[in-house]
């Protein structure tokens, strides 16, 4: 094997605080291929089918015959959205620039990556620096830099040259790609085409809208010369570290305010959790920061220290392009007196240790002047400043939703300069709008890739008999499911096994049959962690066919399934527990509300029924245990939409209600979640998945208890337990909802349930289950931590193997990071959808009057919920235009006094509900107070005629 | 900044090797004439230098003697500038007993040495240049010294290391694979009848991955043992020349 290298031992790297002598060696190949359909010369053993095409055809101006490029490290780092566009192919990525790529940045490294792997975008890799002829040495007094440029273009005279002796190469040219200009000419001087990366995208016949992805380039010849800096320099990185370790400057992530552009918070880590804020106020010292990027702070002397202003300020800025002057009105307006007490730590921005841009998600608003080619850009999150790019098609992405990318923020321009990534559609279109909450809430929606799709078992799809010894065809299996699911991932079963016990089966799809660890199949499901539900819309977390149909178990067809089975008596004690995997053939499809009727319908005595009914009995009694155990019960409003068959429009909007047999397949499903845990964890101490809810903090409580006060009651929060009973005493004579709004608003009083590895916690119990451990197990089409204790449990007994990933904890411990963010973000994103529905359907409805109840009360506004539609709304007493009403807040009872009327959490109140559409970007719900009446503040409720439907509110 | 990409996605090592293919091996028997038998190897950047003595008889403490067969005495040692920083080197310090002890298990399970009952067979190895498989430079080093001074051996000692990145086994590792992969496994294997003479890991693999690792070592050390056939192949040419034979 060690013949055919050719040894070159060279010096490579001195480094660390002791200068060493790193040798490597590097060996030089001749077997290294040029990757060209047209190459007859490159010899390969087992040739790999090529990669870059025959007819590389892009029409230029610059270049008439077929070409391949080269870019260089630049353009890679700065021109990634163009490299991305599909009308891009055919590119030869040399090893040398994916090389500097990587050290000097991780995420482009990655899309680049991404590219290469992508097949129809024919990118080649070309390992220049172990080629023989490619190969060269860094002379003596070169720079790393020069040399790398020398490395490319050595390896793009090497491909021209070497291409021209394939059999009809001669019109087949290279092109070397840089915006360096002395590469250029010494690129010439050696023969090889060379383009300025602007030049040739324009120089692209039929593709003008790709002109407007080019990222806004300082070039040296190019940059714009303002007289006027308006922001201190930034320092650069060695001061900051040296700065950060003598104490002066601190370090954090920067919080853009959402009210307000002038204003921000770094927070800074301190030791262990607790951390401080400090305060930021005005342009200079905000100096460019951009939300979430890692900045280097300094504390301004104490006494320049400031409160946080309570001013509403939209950056409405100079108009068009000027970077003007009307800032200085406004930085006025943030100086306010207040008490020494209330000053906070306020600093200024130094420099930045990263920037954290992602593109960013908003709409364009339009130069005034009609020929102009720099537009700014206005983002949906109201925390990132509005960035100008330069684009040709204003008018036509004009009321549209665009991405934009930040490339820059020069100290001599008002706002950062960013380029066109992509249109996502017309503003308010629903597919747009849904699009656009995807990506603002960093949801994986992308079409599953072909490399995913490929670990899709072949339809036709049948179960390998001989490989499934366990059978449970014969047993009577019904699923009971809400109505209109297409992914049914759960069955359960009962039936008497004749010695005074039932057996009871829960039987969830095995999709860890369809997964296998570690492919790309595996890898995508892993990063997107959850199915989304939105309101009309559902992204899948495993590609369809699994999803809907081979994991789906559906009645009268064989599915493999998990199974979970327990013997129990009919106190429902388990008696024996016992975990399978089987093949399972369910008898019927109940929806929730058919199960109930069967259950309550004295007629039927099928097999399904009386299985259904020994469920019934026994959930009841598990119910019963678990919340005499402390479970909580609690309550959110959830809406559903009746949505239009034809146009997904909603046409109602109702809370959800629930049914007995929703709770009797919640039941075993609790059940069967605890079993598993407890299994996986004998099994695994050190890297089970689990899922845990902590405890809230006593405080958390108090706006709970505060509310019961006002009522004569007492809620007890000491634990679980006390704070269910009291929940379920707490009743007043006549309001029957009064409990439900308690329940309510229990719900925002707990911490959020998450996901951790046994090996890294010790805390493992679930406060509003009420049990000392518990994993999800049930639902592994729509959650990846459930795929993982599927494996887990499949360990356990026996009927799987294990993968090191599975049984290293900190491994794990990262994934389960992942899934908790991914869980909220869906819900964040879920709620988004909800919040976008209800839109629509008030803006289709006209103005509505409902009954609703006060939720909180606030200094300045009660937020009121209406239980028909379960939405929640504001309602201000304050306005930004005049004076408001006189207001006084008593923050103990809470109870807010509006002209001598009393607001108390939970009264009851008449609201008009409204849609509010005059910023498009930002549509929002608005509420009116309609009763009770106080002069001057609440409206005489509109007349509800069917035209008077955009009554226009004062 | 990311760590050393070990493995590229055109398949690649940091050095330009494919993951099956070994250094560049050179090697020469005798080297010295007062020592029974000698050898000097390079793998790549590691070098390493053997020398055996004996048989003979039993030296120091009677006690060690053994009544069927040869003892086997190993010395380990590295040179002070083998490393990057130029370090004194103890003798006798944890690591190189280790080693001298691997390299004994490795050479008993190889020489014949029920052939000499009541003597010794000493084996000083050193490494002059230190980039990685330390331990393997060693063995094939020592094997040819022992053949060099005329010992019988059952086979060639072939050994080669082996680590696993990205799902891929590599073999023959280098210095910053050997630090940066994590696991690394060392083989000596008598290549003719596929009997391993010692195997050796440190750091945890997982099972699965363990087959595919053992089988990329085993190729590399029978490709080892056809290298070091050919260097005692070139060198007895050599040596029956300059005997006139």
């Amino acid at each position: 094997t060690g013949s055919m290298l050719k040894s070159k031992t060279f010096l490579k790297k001195t480094r660390s605080g002791r200068v060493l002598k790193v040798v490597r060696e590097h060996y030089l190949r001749d077997d290294i291929w040029c990757g060209s359909e047209l190459c007859v010369e490159c010899r390969q053993e087992s040739p790999p089918p090529p990669v870059l095409q025959r007819d590389a055809c892009r029409e230029s101006s610059l270049c008439a015959s077929r070409h391949y490029i080269i870019p260089d490290t630049n353009v890679v780092l700065h021109q990634i959205d163009i490299l991305e566009d599909p009308l891009i192919n055919n590119v030869i990525i040399l090893q040398t620039v994916l090389q500097e790529v990587r050290h000097r940045s991780a995420p482009i490294y990655k899309r680049i990556k991404d590219v290469i792997h992508n097949a129809s975008k024919h990118f080649y890799t070309f390992t220049n620096e172990h080629h023989r002829e490619t190969f060269i040495e860094r002379e003596q007094g070169e720079s790393a830099n020069d040399r790398n440029d020398r490395a490319i273009r050595t390896a793009a005279r090497w491909y021209s040259e070497h291409l021209k002796k394939a059999p009809d190469g001669e019109e087949l040219q290279v092109i070397l790609l840089t915006d360096d200009k002395g590469n250029r000419e010494k690129a010439e001087g050696c023969g090889v085409i060379a383009y300025k990366c602007e030049e040739y995208i324009k120089s692209l016949i039929g593709s003008p809208e790709l002109m407007d992805r080019l990222a806004l380039c300082t070039d040296d010849a190019n940059e714009i010369t303002s007289s006027k800096i308006l922001f201190p320099e930034h320092l650069p990185l060695s001061r900051i570290q040296a700065g950060i370790k003598s104490g002066t400057f601190l370090q954090g992530v920067f919080r853009a305010s959402r009210d307000n552009y002038l204003e921000a918070t770094v927070f800074v880590q301190g030791d262990g959790d607790d951390g401080t804020e400090i305060l930021i106020q005005g342009l200079q010292n905000l100096n460019r920061a951009v939300h979430q990027d890692l900045v280097a702070v300094e504390l301004l002397p104490r006494n320049l220290w400031v409160t946080p202003s309570s001013v509403v300020l939209v950056d409405e800025g100079p108009k068009g392009d000027e970077d003007g002057d009307g800032d200085e009105e406004e930085q006025k307006m943030l100086k306010c007196d207040a008490s020494e007490s209330m000053l906070k730590p306020t600093g200024k921005i130094v420099g930045i240790i990263k920037r954290n841009w992602r593109p960013f998600c908003g709409m364009l608003s339009r130069s005034e002047i009609k020929e102009a080619t720099r537009h700014l850009f206005t983002p949906a999150d109201r925390r990132i400043p509005r960035i100008r790019i330069e684009t040709r098609q204003a008018s036509a992405l004009m009321g549209q939703r665009i991405m934009v990318a930040i490339d820059g923020w020069p100290k001599s321009s008002r706002y950062p300069n960013g380029h066109f990534v992509r249109s996502l559609g017309s503003a308010g279109d629903k597919e747009t709008e849904t699009e656009v909450l995807l990506l603002e809430h960093d949801v994986p929606h992308q079409p599953f890739s072909q490399a995913v799709l490929s670990f899709l078992p072949k339809m036709p799809w049948a179960i390998a008999e001989e490989k499934h010894d366990h059978f449970l065809r014969h047993i009577c299996i019904e699923l009971v499911d809400p109505p209109g699911c297409t992914d049914i991932d759960d069955a359960l079963h009962c039936r008497d096994l004749g010695n005074g016990n039932l057996e009871v089966g829960v039987h969830i799809a095995d999709v860890s049959h369809f997964i296998r660890p570690g492919n790309t199949l595996d890898q995508e499901a892993a990063s997107r962690g959850t199915t989304v539900y939105l309101c009309e819309k559902r992204i899948d977390m495993v590609p369809e066919l699994l999803s809907s149909n081979l994991c789906s178990l559906r009645c009268n067809v064989d599915r493999l399934a998990f199974s979970c089975i327990w013997e129990m008596n009919h106190n429902a004690e388990i008696i024996s527990t016992r975990f399978t995997k089987s093949v399972i053939n369910s008898k019927a499809s109940l929806t929730y509300a058919e199960a109930q009727l069967r259950i309550d319908d004295t007629n039927m005595n099928d097999d399904v029924t009386r299985s259904l009914r020994g469920l019934n009995a026994l959930a009841k009694i598990l119910k019963k245990r678990r919340i005499d155990k402390g479970a909580l019960t609690l309550s959110s409003p959830e809406v559903r939409f009746h949505m239009d068959s034809e146009t997904h429009d909603p046409i109602d909007l109702q809370a959800k209600e629930l049914k007995e047999t929703n709770s009797l397949v919640e039941e075993f499903m609790l059940l069967a979640n605890i079993s598993v845990a407890q299994k996986i964890y004998d099994e695994f101490s050190e890297c089970a998945l689990l899922r845990k809810h902590p405890a809230p903090p006593p405080s958390n409580y108090d706006i709970l208890s505060k509310a019961a006060k006002a009522k004569g009651l007492v809620i007890r929060t000491d634990s679980a337990k006390a704070l269910a009973d009291s929940l379920d005493m707490a009743q007043v004579e006549g309001f029957s909802y009064f409990n439900t709004l308690l329940r309510i608003l229990g719900t925002r009083c707990m911490m959020q349930a998450v996901y951790f590895c046994s090996g890294m916690d010790s805390d493992f119990h679930h406060y509003g289950l009420a049990s000392p451990i518990y994993t999800h197990f049930t639902s592994p089409i729509r959650r990846y931590a459930d795929i993982i204790v599927h494996r887990l449990l499949a360990v356990a007994i026996g009927a799987d193997c294990t993968y090191s990933d599975l049984m290293d904890k900190h491994k794990q411990a990262a994934l389960c990071n992942n899934l908790n963010y991914r869980h909220k973000m869906a819900q964040y994103a879920q709620r988004a959808s909800v919040a976008f529905h209800t839109q629509l359907f008030f803006k289709s409805r006209g103005i509505q009057n409902e009954d609703g109840y006060i939720l909180f009360v606030r200094k300045n506004a009660i937020i009121v919920l209406i239980p028909k539609f379960g939405l929640e709304g504001t309602v201000f007493f304050e306005n930004k235009e005049k004076r408001g009403p006189r207001l006084l807040f008593d923050e103990e009872v809470p109870s807010l006094t509006v002209e001598g009327h009393t607001f108390n959490m939970f009264d009851r109140v008449k609201v008009t509900i409204s849609l509010d559409a005059s910023n498009i970007q930002h549509q929002k719900i608005r509420m009116a107070l309609l009763e009770p009446v106080i002069p001057g503040v609440s409206m005489s409720p509109p007349e509800m005629e069917p035209e008077a439907k955009r009554v226009k509110l004062i | 900044m990311a760590g050393l990409e070990l493995l590229s996605d055109q398949g690649y090592r940091l050095d330009g090797r494919k993951p099956s293919e070994l250094r560049k091996v050179q090697a020469r028997m005798g080297i010295f004439t007062r020592a029974d038998g000698s050898a000097y190897i390079e793998q790549g950047n590691t070098k390493a230098l053997a020398v055996v003595y004996g048989p003979h008889e039993v030296r120091g403490s009677r006690s060690k003697t053994l009544h069927d067969r040869a003892v086997i005495n190993c010395q380990y040692s590295m040179a002070t500038f083998s490393t990057a920083e130029r370090k004194r080197r103890p003798h006798g310090d944890r690591k190189s007993s280790e080693m001298s002890l691997h390299l004994k298990q490795t050479f008993e399970a190889a020489i014949l040495t029920q052939l000499y009952p009541r003597s010794q067979i000493d084996i000083y190895v050193k490494i002059l240049q230190s980039d990685g498989g330390n331990y393997s430079a060693c063995v094939n080093a020592a094997t040819l010294a022992v053949i060099d001074a005329g010992i019988p051996i059952r086979d060639y000692v072939c050994a080669c290391s082996a680590g696993f990145v990205e799902d891929t086994p590599l073999v023959d590792l280098c210095h910053a694979e050997e630090t940066g992969s994590g696991t690394a496994v060392a083989l000596a294997l008598l290549p003719r009848g596929g009997q391993i003479a010692l195997l050796q890991m440190d750091a945890r693999l997982h099972q699965d991955h363990l087959d595919p690792v053992m089988e990329a070592a085993m190729t590399a050390c029978r490709s080892l043992g056809q290298v070091l056939d050919g260097v005692v192949r070139q060198h007895l040419q050599e040596v029956s020349i300059l005997t006139g034979e």
